[in-house]
This record gives C-alpha cells, structure tokens and sequence, in this order.
C-alpha cells in the first residue's frame, strides 16, 4: 500500500514537461491532482520511474466561456467547475455531472486532464466529452495537435496519448440555453464509480420534434460510448411515453457490458435502458 | 531523497522525504503529528483528510513534495487548550466511538463549516459521504456538524 519508488519532477513550461516525458521513454507518467494515479501507485498498478508534476505550469486551470463554447484547461478541478456559476447556465449537463464525482475531498484535488487520461470506462468526464463532441488538445514533442474525444479513448484505461504527450485543454461546444438535456448515473454508494451512466442532450424543431439527439453512456462498455443507434431511433420524432420506450428497447439490444464482481452484464443492460428512460422523462421539464 | 517545504499548523519545515512519500506518512513519520489517520491508503476512507490552503485533501492522495510552499493544517492546529466548538459538539452528541476516524470527520467539518457556513444538513451529509465511521452510524456526528454550524456563521458574520 505504499507506492513504489520513483524520481519526481517539477517543470515550470510545458516545453520542459515534454521533454522530461520524451527522454524517460515510456517510463514516466504525469501527475496532477493524482486522484486517480495515486490510488493505482499505491496498489502498484502503476510503477513509473519518473512522475512529472504539472503543478508549476501556468494557465491550465482557466475555465473560458465563449460564444464558441466552454474551454476547460486540464488542470482544472471538479471543486472549481462546481464553483464557476456560469456552467450552470452555459453547460448544464457539465455541471450536473461533475456533481457525481467522487467526494469532497477528492474534488478539491482531482482534474479534469487527469479524468480523460486516466480514461476510465465509468468516469463522468470521460462520458461528458465523448457525448458532447468535445475536441481535446494534446501538446507532445512534436507540438500541439488536436483530437475529436469520440477518437481519443481506445480501451479501458487506454487512450491516443502517447509517451511524451500532455493533454492540456478541453474544448465543449456551445450550448444554446433551450437544449433538453439529463445525466442520470447510479453506483450502489454515493461517489462510487457508476455502474451504469446516461447522458443525454438534443434540440427540438419548429414543431418539437427531437434533432440532434446525442445519447452517450458510461459503464457500460471498454469506453464511454454514444449509442448512435438510439440517437436514430429519437431523431425526428416527438417525444412521447411510446417513443421513450422505444429508445429505452433499442439501448437494450445495443450495448454489451462486461460483468464483473460489481454487476452482472443483464443488469447493467437493465440499468441503461432504465436510466435512460428516467433521463428522458426528465429532459422533458428542462431547458426554456 | 528530495526535500518537502510547506508550513505545518503555522510552522515552517522543511524534510527530507523520498519522492513516494505520501504527505500523511511525512506529516506522520517525519513531523511526528499522529493525529493524522491512515486508514485505507488509496483514498476511500477519509481518515487522513487535512486541510492544504484551507480545502479539505486526502493526505494518502498527495506526496509530500506536492505540498511544497502549501499550507496544511491537521487536527492538531484547529484547536488550542480548549476543544473547538465543532469538537464540543462531537463528545456531545457522542459523535465518535473507537475515534479512529474523528480527526478526518473534524478537519472535513470544519473545512466545510469554514468555506460554506449555511451548508444545508443535506450539503453536509453529502460531504460526509466522503469519510467513513464503522462505530457511530453516522446519525450523531451530522447532529454535531449541524449543532456546530451556528459558531461558524456568526464567526463569518462578525
């Protein structure tokens, strides 16, 4: 339980940071809040020979709205979305569900970068950024690239990032004020990890049928996942009892979940589909 | 070995610490400050929250070197000769038993109270959630939270 020995560094530019990423080969790992990497040092699951530490470089931790979105730099951290008023407007369904993240405590701590890198299949951020479409910047030796979120997650704990890279920002794009939207998660104690997550956002048309439908779902896959078929099931219609049903059917038959000591893969499925019904009928109300 | 500088309940220090070091095992082992709890050591139980520029942390969650130039409090430093009225409230309502994980419900509380005098009973239970307790329930130590909150709001009123 205690972690194993490493060499630990400081940078002051992300430049540096890089650097010190590049040259340890794979064998280097970035902290931040370590909320989420302390944890695997300390069961050993991780057992890198250098941590480099980003807590000396400046300007990642701005939360910037615009009328191209919200910009959310990686070292932000779940106490100070909770804090930023403006989201509650400007991105609702951000805001409601960091609300589900850990505790207190680790909400002091833990970062939004450190979320979407340590890119668990149950986490919020994960499931927030995959849903919304969101366009994360990465800065590695080669320079600063760009990547859709959708794309970025390829496993459990797995992403695009490689050896020398550091993701530094998030970009959410923009949310008109009368979206319908829900986050509905369920974990068997508050501040678990979910065993099964929905969350959803869509417009309606001049005649109140759903567009744009964007249904995303967490703990139910390797990665968070949007459920496309789902989404096509809802768009272009209006949004009834039947209609849910059919949608809360289709998330069914879609998703594989994996069974593990916490839930057995027909109760995730269970849950899904349930979750999604609930958050549908909660949309309804939401939005102006 | 690297060193760890930061203040410690008002003083200034300044360890040689390894790298892997988490602050509760430097705040415990090297400073000598046993009221700092370590229970689970990955972050579930509460029991070494401190307080590092006012918010409450998990001291198993951060290394020492990462409290360089931070200030931290422990239950050590809220209180005086005298119990804070938050630890009153605790031995009142028998908000403890074994008292194994007191000092994380106390620097938790008090983080808490300090930031968010109005906090709601259901704000406190949420914030609470975060800490385990095996012997109480949980029932007494909301009812000293709640019973403690009116010395916290007339402190930021005054």
């Amino acid at each position: 339980m205690k972690p194993p020995a490493f060499e630990y560094a400081a940078p002051e530019t992300i430049e540096e940071a890089v650097k010190l990423l590049a040259a340890a080969g794979g064998n280097a790992k970035v902290i931040s809040g370590g909320q989420s990497l302390m944890p695997m040092l300390a069961f050993r699951l991780a057992a890198p020979e250098l941590l480099v530490d980003l807590r000396g470089l400046k300007g990642l931790n701005e939360i910037a709205i615009g009328d191209d979105g919200v910009r959310i730099g990686a070292r932000v951290r779940w106490c100070d979305i909770e804090a930023d008023r403006r989201l509650k407007q400007r991105h609702p369904l951000l805001a409601k569900a960091v609300t589900h993240v850990a505790h207190y405590q680790v909400r002091n701590r833990g970062t939004v970068g450190g979320s979407l890198a340590h890119a668990d299949p149950s986490a919020e951020m994960p499931g927030i950024v995959v849903t919304c479409d969101a366009v994360l910047t990465i800065v590695g030796e080669a320079g600063k690239r760009t990547e859709r979120a959708t794309d970025f997650f390829t496993g459990p704990l797995q992403t695009t990032l490689g050896p020398d890279e550091i993701l530094t920002e998030v970009s959410l794009p923009a949310w008109p004020a009368e979206r319908r939207w829900a986050f509905m998660e369920f974990a068997r104690r508050k501040g678990d990890f979910a065993l099964a997550g929905v969350a959803l956002f869509y417009d309606l048309d001049g005649s109140g049928r759903v567009v744009n439908a964007h249904i995303g779902a967490i703990g139910v896959a390797d990665r968070p996942i949007r459920l496309t078929a789902v989404e096509a099931v809802l768009n272009g219609s209006s949004l009834n009892d039947d209609l849910i049903a059919a949608a809360a059917a289709k998330a069914r038959e879609t998703v594989e979940p994996p069974s593990d000591i916490h839930a057995p893969a027909a109760y995730r499925r269970s849950l899904l589909a349930t979750l999604l019904e609930r958050g549908l009928r909660q949309s309804m109300t939401r939005g102006s | 070995m690297t060193k760890a500088k930061f203040e410690i309940n008002g003083q200034a220090v300044d360890v040689d610490v390894e790298p892997r070091t988490t602050l509760a095992d430097c705040i415990r082992d090297n400073l000598s400050q046993t009221g700092t709890h370590v229970g689970c050591e990955h972050g579930v139980c509460g029991a070494c929250t401190v307080l590092v520029n006012g918010e409450a942390v998990r001291s198993c969650l951060m290394l020492a070197v990462q409290a360089n130039g931070d200030q931290v409090v422990t239950v050590e430093g809220l209180s005086g000769d005298e119990l804070t009225p938050l630890q009153a409230a605790f031995r009142k309502h028998h908000a403890l038993q074994c008292g194994f994980c007191t000092p994380g419900f106390i620097t938790t509380a008090h983080a808490l109270l300090t930031n968010e005098p109005d906090a709601s009973e259901e704000r406190i239970r949420d914030v609470l959630s975060g800490n385990l307790c095996r012997c109480t329930g949980y029932v007494p130590i909301v009812e000293a939270v709640l019973e403690a909150r009116s010395h916290y709001a007339s402190k930021a009123t005054s």
